[in-house]
């Protein structure tokens, strides 16, 4: 029989194995990164539309395209910390256009001090955030389920509760994010700022802190992440929780933009939303994909809406180019990833 | 039992009694790990060798019995509670992230932040030192692997498997358990996962080993438990037994008497085995 005590074996090659152990060069890591194939795409557009129309490339377009953007933005945030975790949101929107007529009803009506209407109209959001992740986790249900009856609830509490009217004469707090301040030789909204200071929060919390590591882990196998300690079930529900308070913040960029509280807004965000999140290379599969690719995404789907209008394409054809786009997307990054393996 | 003049046992086990309804899973199951062994746990499908190990990493709570750690009595509730007092488990689909890098894979759930305020307001991971400790870890274990920067589903099994017991060893103060770790490899791969288990064990930690490869166990064990209807059949050396014989423990048709030697305990399945009473 084999003798059972071997002396210490030598390593398995000689060649210096930990060559390679600092970190990657930024240029490399740009060159490899997920986000670099959207990126691409995002300046091919904005040379083509440069070249094409006079008024893309000026500031105040530039500006105007985050605006248009900022709403979408942000629920797109909540969306990508979701798809991370191989979620998926359907309900963004409409719970979104709920907190908006909360905010401004609550406001406008004098029922609340206008920083507490926004206060609720965040808990609001919050709340079905945390009663998707509820459901989610604790029945459980899949993500699609769960998301597809809270957009009909939110969707119907919407209507009940502005009683189809839409909500006027905000109060000044409420629009604040909607003024704008000189930045060189254009106005930018304070609204933007936000969006964009968010879009760096998040993207700073994925990528630095255990909270992202584990969420990219539980989007790779739940299994995995709750046999290495990671509490999955209190991370699941806090992600839809904090991606019910993203729409509660977009609700208030939405008043802030359309200067009322509108019970029709919304209908379309939440796929708008999903089609910035996958045009950013982040995969619906969870566990791979980042909120900077998102916001790359979110200005794809810009840039194409307004450069085609400032070419007098009408609306629905950049309906039918976003479709295709989306599908291009998925495709591209099915073949990358066929062939990293 | 040959164990009474031995050490104390780094993790021990008596009477282990785990019922599901009517159906006993651990039926009085004792286990002896001694300090810088490889302990091989065989046993046919069903014999309870899961439910053992399960009972002794703190992922399921015997209904009766005793387990000790050090000589200490302990209870486990939960995989975690096992993890704190050191015992670690490589669990046989490897339980990693595969988008992420080796180094996060290491670290996943016990993550490093920066000191001061970076750390303790903004939250901020030391991924330098995260990098420094597992090339360090790596290193230790002699595993030769590019970069700590690579997802860990760019790596062939072998190198998964590599990374999975890097990990369980870095975090491991008492024990090792290794569920399978040969099984999805092939010759070349399996050779070198073996290589790191001795290596594991020459640094002075324990490791438990289930397995169903024979000439994987006998190549690397130092002692073989033999598991049989929710209990310990046999503890033996691979040295002093064949493999036809330990697969007879196996099925019931050897039993190995007090003295060591074995006995037939059906004749007829020993015959069909053909193998006979020493």
């Amino acid at each position: 029989m084999t003798a059972t005590t071997t002396p210490p074996s030598t390593p398995p090659s000689a060649s210096s194995p930990y060559a390679d152990l600092k970190a990657p060069t930024t240029a490399r890591r740009l060159l490899t990164a997920p986000t670099t194939g959207p990126l691409a795409a995002l300046l091919l557009a904005c040379v083509f539309f440069s070249l094409t129309t006079d008024q893309f490339l000026t500031g105040g377009n530039f500006s105007l395209i985050i605006q248009q953007v900022m709403v979408v933005g942000t629920l797109a945030i909540g969306q990508t910390l979701i798809i991370l975790t191989a979620g998926i949101d359907l309900s963004c929107g409409a719970v979104m256009a709920f907190g908006s007529i909360v905010i401004a009803r609550m406001a406008a009506e004098g029922s609340l001090p206008p920083l507490a209407a926004i206060a609720l109209g965040l808990v609001v959001c919050g709340g079905f955030g945390l009663l998707n992740g509820l459901l989610v986790q604790k029945i459980p249900l899949p993500p699609f389920i769960v998301t597809l009856g809270m957009l009909n609830v939110a969707f119907a509490l919407t209507h009940i509760y502005s009683q189809e009217q839409t909500v006027t004469n905000l109060p000044g707090p409420l629009t604040a994010l909607g003024q704008t301040f000189p930045l060189g030789y254009t106005d930018v909204t304070y609204g933007s700022l936000v969006t964009i200071a968010l879009f760096l929060l998040l993207a700073y919390a994925l990528s630095n802190t255990g909270w992202g590591r584990h969420v990219y882990a539980l989007g790779n196998s739940p299994e995995a992440a709750r046999l290495n300690g990671i509490r999955t079930s209190r991370l699941t529900i806090g992600v839809y929780t904090v991606a019910g308070v993203l729409y509660g913040i977009a609700a208030l960029l939405l008043i802030s933009r359309t200067g009322v509280g509108d019970p029709q807004a919304g209908q379309t965000d939440n796929l708008d939303s999903i089609t910035a999140v996958v045009l950013g290379g982040t995969s619906l599969f969870g566990g791979r994909g980042s909120v900077l690719g998102t916001f790359i995404g979110v200005l794809i789907v810009g840039v194409f809406r307004n450069g085609l209008q400032l070419m007098g394409v009408a609306s629905i054809y950049q309906t039918l180019i976003t479709g295709v786009l989306v599908i291009l997307a998925v495709t591209v990054d099915q073949i990358s990833r066929k062939k990293a393996r | 039992m040959s164990t009474a003049s031995s050490p104390t046992p780094v993790l021990q086990a008596r009477g282990l009694v785990k019922r599901y309804g009517h159906v006993t899973a651990i039926d009085g199951a004792d286990f002896d790990l001694l300090p810088g062994e490889v302990l091989a746990v065989i046993g046919d499908n069903g014999a309870g060798k899961t439910s053992l190990i399960k009972a002794l990493t703190g992922a399921l709570t015997p209904d009766a019995g005793e387990i000790r750690l050090g000589g200490e009595p302990i209870t486990f509730n939960g995989p975690q509670s096992a993890r704190a007092h050191g015992i670690e488990t490589v669990y046989q689909d490897l339980a990693v992230a595969a988008s992420m890098d080796i180094a996060s894979n290491m670290f996943l759930g016990r993550e490093l932040r920066r000191p001061g305020v970076l750390g303790s307001v903004l939250r901020m991971l030391d991924k330098k030192r995260m990098r420094e400790e597992a090339a360090e870890h790596m290193a230790d274990l002699k595993i030769g692997l590019r970069s700590l920067t690579q997802a860990v589903e760019t790596l062939s099994g072998g190198q998964r498997q590599a990374v999975a017991v890097a990990r369980a060893v870095a975090w491991a103060r008492s024990v090792v358990v290794m569920d399978e770790p040969t099984a999805a490899l092939g010759v070349k791969e399996s050779g070198q996962v073996l290589d790191l288990i001795r290596r594991v064990r020459d640094k002075g930690m324990p490791v438990v080993l289930i397995s169903h490869n024979m000439p994987h166990v006998f190549e690397i064990a130092d002692r073989i438990h033999v598991h049989r209807l929710g209990r310990r059949a046999a503890v033996i050396k691979p040295s002093d037994y064949s493999m036809a014989e330990v697969v007879a423990i196996m099925t019931g048709a050897l039993a190995v008497d007090e003295a060591g030697g074995t006995v037939v305990a059906d004749s007829e399945a020993a015959k069909a085995a053909g193998v006979q009473a020493t």
